[in-house]
């Protein structure tokens, strides 16, 4: 028998049986619908994740020296002797020191801003724009001037969007002067580019106590060239130091493939324990088949005494097994994309299903089908001729 | 072509274990079976009919003892291999009628050709002509439900018809009919006859059994009788006035 005639057969059975085809398939429903979500949303949040920290740059390195008592010290000229010697695959190099602190202006005040100095090169290597005002100049680190150049976030929910040059704001009780408004870059969220405040870094370093400098941010001129540049400041800076201990070299790219190990490790996990209620939903198929095995006894002793051959019976039930589940599976997709998309808006993101996600899905339910339906397939074809004539 | 043989039958035995005692279904059965015969196989329940029927259908294989259809030893047959005997060579008509409830009679009567790998054209067009035949192709998109007792056993002698076998094999085709409906079922199982179809007619009743041309009695597993109709309504009678005497 072939193929194709199989297939009408266990289509019709399937929809001769409706409500119990849907009951069926309610199992493999559910199971694929949560696969579907979890590992949908969890993919779907990586990406956010991947996306934010690759907005922070993929070409950067970015250099800590952790620096012990009597070891030599890494000056900002150093830095940029070094990208002079390198300036093929490097764009530059900048200071790079943080604190946080509050920011008043008018009668509004914002803890927890992180106030970050850069050196006059960075603005414009980080390709920033500026909708008022300029960057941070060479005079102004030179001289430790206390100005700022700001981002949208920063102008959004402190100035009410009004923030101008020659603004006067308080960092932690220190007078600053903002000199410069960046356009907005993302979606002047608090997680986004648009959250920064600039400032010379001499400036910063002097706020924060620092003596010395310990952390630099390089720029290659090509992602691809991260790698190999993140260990040639290695063999830099190992000459400089003797210890591999006193510096750390990272770049975005580890940190990203990290993230994404983390999270591949993370959905498998999840979609392993989902996965569970997928061979749960086919005990559910292959008990039922074994029930309709049982019921259909006189028709399968009927076919088999016209001529069926164990292979046809055999192929009528796994087809039919495959089939309830391959059609649970899809409705469990369907019904996984719609769910994800609704959650995702709920949650504040873009969480939508891959193709390959629901591909794979699909023939995983309709493999569970047929594998759960090798038995009761199997108990079918194997059933003498003679007994289930007799069968009522 | 009358005496060529093409079922035979030669020391048959089927024997099963019940426990330590064994039981013969068939106890040595020999019989020869020519193209174009009506033979009514008749016993009581219990006789071992219901054993060599299904012997002779390839529904099951002899203990011992060898069984030949057509220059094929079928008696030594895998389950396969019995399968697609029957697809090919034996079209059965059984009591119950057996069609699938949920297909119409088209489909029912067109059932062995699609084991038997008929493309679905052909199918339709040969399943048409069958009913045809018993007089139902008004009726072909209907359920068997839907049908008279006799009408479902005439779809079920169409189904037996459409692939052409070489045996026609009905078992108690006339149990579950009325006595008009027996008769017109017996009618078209003659008429059969007469066109040529070989037919086996198994029955546990001396006056449907006379109505075939030749009769077998079977009995604790053994041919008690083999004769012409005429033989076997001249010992039925004989052994009647033994009785009554």
């Amino acid at each position: 028998m072939k193929l194709w005639q199989t297939m009408k057969l266990a289509w019709l059975n399937i929809i001769g049986n409706r409500m119990r085809s849907f009951l069926t398939m309610l199992g493999m429903i559910i199971g694929v619908a949560s696969v579907i979500i979890l590992v949908s949303l969890m993919e779907s949040m990586t990406n956010e994740m991947l996306n934010s920290y690759a907005d922070m740059g993929v070409n950067n390195i970015t250099v800590e020296i952790h620096g012990r008592n009597g070891n030599p010290v890494l000056k900002e000229e150093d830095i940029y002797d070094y990208v002079e010697k390198h300036k093929d695959t490097m764009l530059g190099a900048t200071p790079n020191i943080t604190f946080t602190g509050s920011v008043k202006f008018g009668g509004k005040t914002k803890d927890g801003i992180t106030v970050t100095g850069v050196d006059e090169s960075y603005i414009k290597i980080m390709k920033r724009q500026l909708q008022a005002g300029r960057g941070i100049t060479y005079s102004d680190t030179a001289i430790r001037n206390k100005t700022c150049v700001i981002g949208s976030y920063i102008n959004n929910t402190i100035f009410n969007g009004k923030a101008k040059p020659g603004d006067l704001v308080y960092v932690n009780g220190e007078e600053f002067k903002v000199v410069g408004v960046l356009k907005e870059e993302s979606d002047s969220s608090e997680w986004s580019k648009d959250n920064c405040f600039y400032s010379p870094y001499t400036t910063v370093a002097k706020l924060a106590g620092m003596g010395t400098i310990s952390n630099y941010l390089f720029f290659a001129k090509d992602s691809k060239l991260v790698e190999e540049e993140t260990k040639n400041l290695q063999r830099y800076l190992f000459h400089t130091f003797h210890s591999t201990k006193a510096y750390s070299v990272t770049n975005m790219i580890d940190i990203l493939k990290e993230i994404k190990n983390q999270q591949k490790l993370m959905t498998s996990v999840l979609a392993g324990i989902a996965g569970i209620s997928l061979v749960v939903a086919g005990i559910g198929i292959m008990n039922i088949m074994l029930v309709s095995v049982t019921e259909r006894t006189k028709e399968i002793g009927i076919r088999k005494s016209l001529g069926a051959k164990r292979k046809d019976i055999m192929r009528q039930f796994v087809l039919e097994a495959g089939t309830t589940s391959s059609i649970g599976g899809v409705i469990g997709i369907v019904l996984g994309a719609v769910v994800t998309t609704k959650l995702g808006s709920v949650m504040g993101m873009q969480a939508t299903t891959s193709i390959q996600t629901a591909l794979v899905s699909f023939g995983i339910s309709a493999g569970i089908g047929i594998l759960f339906g090798y038995l009761p397939a199997s108990k079918a074809a194997k059933l003498n001729p003679i007994d289930a004539l007799r069968s009522e | 072509m009358k005496n060529d043989v093409f079922i035979e039958l030669k020391d048959i035995y089927k024997i099963y274990k019940m426990g330590d005692t064994e039981i013969h279904a068939s106890d040595g059965i020999n019989l020869q079976i020519s193209r174009g015969e009506m033979v009514a196989i008749v016993g009581k329940s219990g006789s071992g009919k219901s054993t060599i029927m299904n012997i002779i259908g390839a529904l099951d294989v002899p203990t011992k003892g060898e069984y030949i259809l057509e220059g094929k030893d079928v008696s030594k047959m895998k389950a396969d291999a019995l399968a697609e005997v029957r697809n090919k060579m034996i079209g059965f008509v059984f009591q119950q009628y057996n069609l699938l409830p949920k297909q119409n009679l088209l489909d029912n009567v067109s059932l062995p050709l699609l084991y038997a790998g008929v493309g679905e054209k052909e199918r339709k067009k040969r399943a048409m002509e069958g009913l045809k035949k018993v007089g139902l192709e008004e009726k072909w998109s209907q359920l068997p439900n839907q049908l008279s007792g006799g009408q479902q056993q005439r779809v079920s002698i169409a189904r037996a018809l459409v692939g052409n076998p070489s045996l026609i094999l009905a078992d108690e085709p006339t149990g579950a009919l009325d006595s008009k409906t027996s008769r017109e079922v017996l009618d078209l199982l003659k008429q059969l006859n007469e066109e040529g179809n070989t037919i086996v007619l198994i029955t546990h009743d001396n006056s449907i059994a006379l109505e075939a041309k030749r009769v077998v009695k079977i009995l604790d597993g053994k041919v008690l009788f083999d004769g012409t109709a005429k033989e076997y309504r001249n010992e039925i009678m004989a052994n009647n006035e033994i009785s009554m005497a």
